[in-house]
């Protein structure tokens, strides 16, 4: 088994047909960020500025909102972390920090990252989140109701061990 | 659970017990270059963090993976790869659809 059975960091990668500007607007600006993300802040982003987000179904897709639909009027908070105008925007938050009685504030943080690259044809956009090593055990209870039933069957390493182990 | 994984140490005792299945303290510290004791001590991190256990076989204490444990530190990082992967497609929808 190598460390990276169960990695530190998610990346993620995707072309956006759509100019720079549009992009970075979609992404800094945090009322068009809570559109597609689903949640409404209550301030601009601001580098080092902490603002407080409230889950809101979308209204784009009826299924994904019907399953966002418990957590709604859930808050949380990021921390924004950098702003480098249409190439990165960066903050920190408790991934899946959606339990209201639990206080999420000392538990460690992971970094999500936002970079976009003009490319034929549009924009390349990586986002990743990296920090996972720090997340305490009880917290993957929630991830699990909050994605009911969407797991991949990936083979991986470790269901190669699990397999060997039972 | 992610900390107990963090170590190489563990790491090694973790892929050692899925590769030859439940053992003794004894077998699992052949090979390492630290104490028994300190094997005992990384064992029960992994043991805390619930992905493994240990059971009483006449005077030796055998430790096997607890496979559960494992399959959720993997769905964990499925669920979160998962949950981005529905917002870039609305971004996407909501960029593009301009």
């Amino acid at each position: 088994m190598t460390q990276t059975a169960v990695p530190d960091r998610i990346e993620k990668q995707i072309l956006l047909r759509a100019p720079l500007t549009r992009v970075w607007k979609a992404i800094s600006d945090s009322q068009q960020f809570g559109s597609w993300f689903g949640v409404k802040f209550d301030g601009p982003f601001k580098a080092g500025q902490r603002i407080v987000g409230k889950i809101t179904p979308t209204t784009v897709d009826p299924e994904v909102a019907r399953m966002q639909q418990p957590y709604a009027g859930m808050t949380f908070d990021i921390t924004i972390d950098r702003i480098e105008p249409e190439k990165m925007l960066s903050f920190r938050w408790h991934p899946f920090a959606i339990d209201p009685k639990v206080d999420y504030s000392h538990e460690p943080t992971t970094l999500v990252v936002f970079e976009l690259k003009e490319v034929a044809g549009g924009v390349m956009l990586t986002i990743t989140e990296s920090g996972f090593n720090g997340i305490p055990l009880s917290r993957r209870a929630e991830a699990f109701k909050a994605n009911e039933g969407g797991w991949s069957k990936q083979v991986t390493l470790i269901e190669k061990y699990l397999a060997k182990a039972s | 659970m992610f900390a107990a994984l963090g170590d190489p140490t563990r790491l090694q005792l973790i892929a050692r017990l899925g590769d030859a299945g439940p053992q003794s303290i004894a077998s699992l510290a052949d090979g390492f270059d630290i104490s028994r004791q300190a094997i005992s001590k990384h064992l029960r991190v992994i043991s805390s963090a619930g992905l493994a256990r240990s059971q009483q076989r006449g005077r030796e204490t055998v430790w096997q993976l607890e496979p559960h444990g494992l399959a959720e530190a993997r769905r964990y990082l499925t669920a979160i790869s998962k949950d981005w992967d529905d917002k870039l497609h609305r971004l996407k929808d909501m960029v593009e659809s301009e």
